[in-house]
């Protein structure tokens, strides 16, 4: 899960204890992990990314940007590209405007509520590839109720065949998954908003709907965006579990989403080089998407 | 005490009724999959109430054997190996973390600023965007199938340490200047100021981080190739990996119901200080 | 334009045994075009009041009618009022222009008028040049005439005040008090004005209610409340220093407690026999704290007299008419 936001540099305390050796002894242990498990294998992948190995790696070439040029030339890998991007469009779509709408009435409401809500946070608590596997058992087509059902109404349900079904697979248990943690941001972002505000667009004359959309919603763009940012992170690096677990970027390579194909081609595939290049893609595709979050929260606007 | 509108109040419990209805529903439907036999869950439509079975069913894949069972190993050991994980992970994580946020806020050294932003640059880089290296460097220190293998390399990133240090800086400089005062050394006053404040933080972040190290798939998946090292979400992944007629429906949502009760319980026990947790490192 | 009128008010918290009833039997006419100010101390319910003239509060037994129509089951936003809240409730992500012709744009006026009408109030409240800003970049005091604004554009039949000035330093309250008066004079719009602060209360309003624990202690002109309190709790919160209230003083019946007013006193060479406690010199006047047969009592002189000096003893007499008779069971006037 990526956490960033307001991260405030200054502000440092002014007692400060003097030692010329325990900061760095409280240090060690995380630089360690840090240096060995982090730094290294991604300057690795990004050394590795300019480089062509055989299948047993025996043989090393300098391949200077081959692997980014013929990935760029890969129909596979585009359409990876293109697959990942419908998919976090719609799954942070679906996502975020699902659960605004829950919050939406969830706020509404004082007596009761933490029941729903404790019911409502529960998918939080499911690992992706479960989440993934109780789909798979709802549209098995084999005994799965909704299989069933959608049977009944016309629809010949079959994911491991009809793309457009798989897609819809993981799209709804990647949103089923997410709306939890959307729904607890977009609760606190309704009620830090201040009573007397909606009393006041009230007396103006808002409706209960002129008020969510003029007032409420306007007020919310800031955990809107945050939500989008982290929603498409989600979308792009957490759902794995859920595309193994179901249609392992079938049929054929339809739901092969970028993370999935690096675990393809770099565990599976064997084409390590290929992988590091499309790891380091990634890479680049989540800084980006951090910094634009950074610096937006940055510019945030503090009502 | 606006909108006093009696239909507006039933639309609101009416959708918010609906809509946790169908949250649930998968799990409810786990529930009741995990309660019949596999003769029963192989006819469509499948029962929509509980069955007998469920403590047959909870045996068969705790103990690793009767009929149907698509791996060797016993559904207990996997729930041994994911708790670990967990464990280590979110003690791990808090346990640096402390430390990092400590040195960091209170002590003056040379390339603080450069550690800092080392650790920063860790937030943005998960895990699975260097699988491919950092495996090879776990399988060269001989890791691989591992406990250590499967927790530390998760340890590394900096969420823990942000909210740590964002907390430290709320705390009152006076206190400090009493212990210095008194003569005290810094570890006394981490240890007998900085813990004890730091409570809630920690009990936010262990919710966090042991539901994260109990989910952990991608990982494991590369770092076991043993059955014996399988956290529970794997194995429950392998059980449905033949064709959809051959899976044993009923044995799977048994395992998919352990898989998710105890990040379930813990969600749903330690519900405040999850939700702080979750508003307070996105902030 | 509307009269309000509140019958037999009641407004419980909870229910049954627990409940909580904060109002009692409230009953009041407010006259159209009048300016009412409710006042009174800390939780004496007045902005409980006002939140249910607004429908903000359910009302627990009454009714509230707003012209001729009783509004206890009618929306706030259908009730055609305008509120100016305490910490002002200007909507952070509007510009002050859009703030004020919110109310406007909802009831789908043409965006002419809307512009006419905000451009008119914002010349009488001297917000033309700051029509762009957003509400964090304005002081205080233009925040609140936005808040002003944004009411007086809707031309509403009633305003609600639920204390504006509290959050004023006080000169600009004194200076916002002067315009609020004027914009009645101008507007003549029904007014309902809450506060605490009886200084607003006795210049703004044309009668006021002073309220205590629920319950309407006067209603009445700022001139009637003054000269003749309805009980001891009126007499005390009205008027700065607060009204003398003696239990013993020569030819008191049993029974009775003495209100004379700090101004009313004056020095003289026979009559009741004061020494004095401390002296505070205000500028123009000088307050002289005393000790009356072991009860405090205090004088308000003409800074030019000489004053008595402290531990001195003195003689003091009430004028003729000003002597006040309250019981001293009920506190009320005799």
């Amino acid at each position: 899960m990526l956490s960033l936001g307001l991260l405030i540099l200054n502000g440092d305390k002014k007692v400060i204890f003097k030692s010329s050796w325990l900061p760095w002894v409280l240090i060690a242990p995380q630089a360690f992990i840090i240096l060995v498990f982090f730094f290294w294998p991604a300057t690795q992948a990004l050394v590795q990314s300019f480089q062509q190995s055989d299948v047993f790696g025996t043989k090393v070439e300098w391949n200077g940007l081959e692997n980014f040029a013929s990935l760029w030339r890969d129909d596979t890998y585009l359409a990876s590209f293109k697959t990942t991007a419908i998919f976090s469009i719609l799954v942070a779509g679906l996502g975020i405007s699902l659960s605004l709408f829950l919050a939406f009435f969830a706020d509404r409401i004082t007596r009761g509520a933490w029941v729903y809500r404790t019911l409502l946070i529960l998918p939080y608590a499911v690992a992706p590839v479960v989440a993934g596997v109780l789909w798979l058992f709802l549209f098995s087509p084999s005994v799965g109720l909704a299989s069933y059902m959608l049977e009944k109404l016309g629809v010949q349900w079959n994911a491991l065949l009809n793309s457009n079904h798989a897609m819809a697979l993981i799209v709804i248990a990647s949103v089923w998954k997410q709306i939890s943690y959307n729904f607890l941001f977009f609760l606190a972002g309704f009620q830090s908003i201040p009573k007397s505000l909606i009393e006041a667009a009230a007396i103006d004359g808002a409706s209960v709907w002129k008020r969510f959309w003029t007032i409420q919603l306007p007020l919310l763009t800031p955990t809107t965006f945050f939500l989008l940012v982290v929603n498409t992170v989600y979308a792009f690096f957490e759902t794995f579990g859920i595309v193994d677990a179901t249609t392992r970027g079938g049929p054929g390579k339809d739901t092969a989403i970028l993370v999935y194909k690096v675990y393809f081609d770099g565990f599976k595939a064997m084409d390590l080089g290929g992988s590091a290049a499309q790891s380091v893609i990634l890479m680049f595709i989540v800084i980006s998407l951090t910094v634009i979050q950074f610096k937006y929260v940055e510019r945030k606007v503090n009502y | 005490m606006i909108d006093r509108n009696r239909w507006l109040t039933f639309l609101t419990h009416l959708v918010l009724c609906i809509g946790v209805l169908v949250i649930v529903f998968p799990i409810y439907l786990a529930v009741v999959g995990a309660t019949h036999s596999s003769q029963e869950m192989a006819q469509s439509p499948i029962p929509i109430w509980f069955g007998s079975e469920g403590l047959t069913n909870f045996k068969t894949i705790l103990m690793g054997e009767g009929p149907g069972v698509t791996t060797q190993l016993p559904v207990s050991r996997m729930m041994w190996v994911s708790l670990i994980t967990a464990l280590c992970i979110a003690f791990g994580k808090i346990t640096i973390s402390l430390l990092s946020a400590f040195a960091i806020v209170y002590f003056q050294f040379p390339f603080r600023k450069t550690v800092f932003w080392g650790i920063f640059v860790t937030l943005m880089l998960p895990v699975e965007v260097r699988i491919v290296p950092t495996y090879k460097v776990i399988a060269d220190f001989g890791m691989v199938n591992s406990f250590a293998g499967l927790t530390i390399p998760l340890i590394a990133s900096a969420t823990a340490t942000f909210l740590f240090r964002q907390f430290f800086l709320t705390v009152p400089d006076e206190l400090t200047e009493d212990v210095k005062m008194d003569g005290a050394k810094p570890m006394r006053f981490f240890w007998d100021v900085l813990l004890p404040l730091s409570k809630t933080s920690m009990a936010a972040l262990f919710v966090i981080q042991f539901i994260y190290g109990w989910n952990q798939y991608l990982w494991p998946l590369l770092m076991s190739t043993e059955e014996r090292m399988y956290p529970i979400v794997m194995g429950i992944r392998s059980m449905t990996a033949g064709a959809d007629s051959q899976i044993q429906w009923n044995l799977v949502m048994s395992t998919a119901i352990l898989a998710l009760l105890p990040p379930a319980l813990v969600v749903v026990l330690m519900q405040k200080w999850f939700i702080k947790g979750l508003v307070d490192t996105e902030k | 334009m509307a009269s309000i009128t509140l019958t037999h008010i009641q407004k419980t918290y909870g229910l049954g045994a627990k409940g909580n009833t904060v109002i009692q039997d409230f009953s009041a006419e407010i006259m159209d075009g009048e300016f009412v100010v409710i006042v009174g101390p800390s939780g004496c319910g007045k902005s409980t009041l006002l939140r249910m003239v607004a429908g903000l509060e359910e009302i627990t037994k009454g009714d509230i009618s707003i012209g001729n129509r009783v509004v206890n089951q009618v929306e706030p936003s259908e009730r055609d009022i305008a509120m100016v809240f305490q910490n002002y409730a200007l909507y952070p992500h509007m510009s002050v222009f859009d703030n004020m012709a919110y109310g406007l744009k909802i009831a789908n006026k043409p965006l002419d008028e809307i512009k006419a009408r905000v451009a008119k109030a914002a010349k009488i409240l001297e917000l033309s040049h700051l029509l762009q800003r957003k509400p964090r970049e304005l002081s205080g005091g233009q925040r609140q005439r936005v808040a002003m604004g944004r009411a007086i554009v809707r031309q509403p039949q009633v305003f609600l005040f639920d204390e504006p000035l509290s959050n004023l330093d006080a000169k600009l309250r004194a200076q916002t008090r002067l315009e609020i008066q004027k914009l009645h004079r101008e507007l003549g719009i029904t007014s309902l004005f809450v506060t605490h602060d009886q200084v607003e209360a006795m210049t703004l309003a044309q009668r006021m209610i002073v309220m205590n624990g629920g319950v309407m202690e006067q209603f009445g002109t700022p001139e009637e409340v003054y000269n003749r309190p309805a009980s001891t709790f009126v007499a005390s919160f009205i008027g700065s220093p607060p009204m003398n209230l003696l239990k013993h003083a020569p030819d008191l019946a049993e029974g009775q407690i003495l209100g004379i007013r700090p101004e009313h006193l004056e020095i003289s060479d026979h009559g009741w026999a004061l020494k004095v406690d401390t002296v505070e010199l205000l500028g123009a006047e000088r307050l002289v704290h005393a000790q009356f047969e072991n009860e405090a009592i205090t004088l308000r002189l003409d800074a030019s007299l000489t004053a008595p000096k402290i531990g001195e003893l003195f003689h003091a007499k009430p004028k003729e008419g000003c002597i006040h008779h309250f019981s001293a069971e009920t506190g009320k006037r005799l």
